[in-house]
């Protein structure tokens, strides 16, 4: 297989973390697994290392193929590689599934070695921190004691703020994309919905499903079509689907009439079948649970004041979940500490989800800045 | 294009003259960061753009400078009340819509503002007016039908306007091809620089 500017095969690691890590729960894991993938090299001054932290529904696969068969490649591909604008002939770029996600690293899925069962119902919640403070274990490991950057959409850009703030020796620059300070009543609402769809499932027996042989599909699915509803905006659904029927005549009975219906139902299906429904709680908590100003005691600002990393923000305009008025907040708090930030308002009709899209805008500002990161050096 | 260059140059000057060194900036609709730039180099300076338009946006960034993308208009709520000692609106007031509340905006964002603006009171203008035309020169370069300036004003307009809205005129340049106009400027001025307090 010859893709243009692809990374090619890559393969998963696993990093086994024998550092003990107190999450914010109160609960001390021992040790723990964190599956990640490198792409390029790391050069002989170690400071070119780019962490990716992924969102809601990704992991540590960003981009490349794991076999010539695969049908689809990482889920940044469009982004990193070598020649594109992440580059991989420049960059050591890093992958890591976060702790408690489903796709290798420790979670509710995996063993606990003390009851030799799947943790499943008695996983831990884990938060934003936790991940950062795993994630610094990692980076600790590959020899790296301070990253270029830390880049990262929606969830994955809370990351890189928590980066920023909780290592601001360890970060030259935070990436932050269609991100906010914290998570409104609205998108936490959204969160419970998708979470009450999952916990009702009957197969979801508490999180205890492993070993019955069940999954509660039906949630993770309501859960999901709901997700994407919100995913995306009015008007892309309108272009896209509008009230575009499956069949010439309107068929008067209770199946899917409509083609956002076949569209949602699909997406809903593939997602149940490869997410699991545990992990799915989990990311959605460590959302609502993010907010550095500790429920409004200490303001953003001065939450801010020992940051040493410059900034690149960039929100889009359709994106209601995250929308630009919350990333101007970050910038906001950023100018009150005179923190260098660059702040990019991008029109684009996909909603949240235009921050994986490949609009050349967007991809000619990150690949901008990534160029100024190496000439900074 | 090479004229304007110069002249431009011209006014970076001027306006440096003006900035005192180490001082932190804000360029309101900083195209693509010439004059922070300029500043960083004559004076020491820090600060950030602002650029509403992609292309000069992405310039900007390229250039090093720390570009904000968002409308002067809709408020510049982003910056605190005197977090900069400078705040710099550089040939861009003729496109804004509702002139008072910006410059009230920069006023309260800086210690000082600097303004400037190219003189529709110039007697070129008046000669392409009265010859039956809308002007173009090197400071206007717009036809009518494409142009984004919508309130020019002349240098006469302008010391109005500050004493009606209570703007503090604390030092005023006009220019003509680089040179320094002191006789009938509204006349024979092609632009206007004004540094301004509030009262």
């Amino acid at each position: 297989m010859n893709e243009k500017n692809s990374v090619g095969i890559v393969k998963s690691k696993i990093f086994k973390c024998k550092n003990s890590l107190k999450l914010d729960c109160g609960v001390m894991l021992n040790e723990y697994e964190l599956a990640y993938e490198t792409y390029g090299k790391l050069n002989t001054k170690c400071d070119n290392a780019v962490l990716v932290c992924h969102a809601l529904s990704g992991n540590h696969h960003l981009a490349g193929r794991y076999s010539s068969s695969d049908k689809y490649p990482g889920w940044w591909d469009s982004l990193i590689g070598p020649n594109k604008p992440l580059d991989t002939n420049k960059f050591f770029v890093i992958g890591v599934n976060n702790l408690g996600g489903g796709h290798g690293s420790t979670g509710p899925k995996s063993i606990n070695p003390k009851t030799k069962n799947p943790w499943g119902s008695k996983f831990p919640i884990v938060t934003i921190k936790d991940w950062t403070s795993s994630q610094n274990e990692l980076i600790s490991y590959l020899g790296i004691s301070r990253l270029s950057g830390v880049l990262g959409g929606s969830l994955g850009g809370m990351q890189a703020i928590q980066w920023s703030i909780q290592y601001p020796e360890k970060i030259k620059n935070a990436i932050v994309i269609a991100a906010a300070p914290n998570l409104t009543a609205q998108n936490i609402a959204f969160n419970e919905v998708a979470r009450q769809a999952i916990v009702t499932d009957t197969s979801f027996n508490k999180g205890d499903y492993y070993k019955l042989g069940v999954t509660p599909k039906t949630g993770l699915r309501i859960a999901r079509m709901l997700g994407h509803i919100t995913y995306l905006s009015d008007d892309v659904m309108g272009q896209k689907f509008g009230r575009k029927t499956k069949n010439t005549n309107y068929q008067y009975n209770l199946n899917t009439e409509f083609e956002i219906e076949s569209y949602l139902n699909y997406q809903g299906d593939k997602f149940a079948r490869d997410f699991d429904a545990n992990t799915y709680i989990r990311m959605t908590k460590a959302l609502d649970y993010f907010d550095p100003t500790n429920g409004n005691k200490k303001k953003l600002s001065a939450v801010f004041k020992k940051i040493k990393s410059s900034f690149l923000i960039i929100s889009f305009t359709s994106d209601w979940r995250f929308s630009p008025k919350r990333s101007k907040e970050i910038v906001k708090a950023l100018l009150d500490n005179n923190i260098s930030v660059s702040y990019a308002e991008i029109i684009a009709t996909s909603g949240h989800d235009a921050f994986l899209m490949s609009d050349v805008r967007y991809h000619d500002i990150l690949g901008s800045y990534f160029n100024k990161m190496l000439e900074a050096k | 294009m090479s004229i304007t260059k110069k002249l431009s140059r011209y006014d970076f000057s001027i306006i440096s003259d003006w900035v005192p060194s180490q001082s932190k900036v804000l360029d309101l609709g900083c195209n693509d960061g010439e004059l922070l730039n300029y500043l960083k180099v004559k004076r020491n300076t820090t600060g950030f753009g602002v650029e509403k338009n992609d292309l000069n946006w992405l310039r900007a960034l390229k250039n090093n400078i720390d570009v904000i993308q968002i409308d002067i208009e809709s408020g510049l709520s982003e910056f605190e009340t005197n977090s900069f000692d400078v705040v710099i609106l550089s040939k861009t007031i003729q496109s804004m819509q509702n002139t008072e509340v910006v410059i009230k905006e920069m006023l309260r964002i800086g210690k000082q503002v600097i303004v400037t603006f190219p003189n529709f009171g110039y007697w070129k203008n008046r000669l392409q007016i009265l010859s039956g035309k809308m002007p173009t020169s090197e400071e206007l370069p717009y036809a009518w039908s494409d142009t984004p300036n919508i309130h020019l004003c002349t240098i006469e307009d302008f010391d109005n306007f500050c004493k009606k809205c209570r703007f503090k005129i604390t030092d005023r340049k006009i220019l003509t091809d680089r040179k320094s106009v002191k006789i009938f400027p509204n006349m024979f001025g092609a632009l206007a620089l004004y540094k301004l307090v509030s009262k």
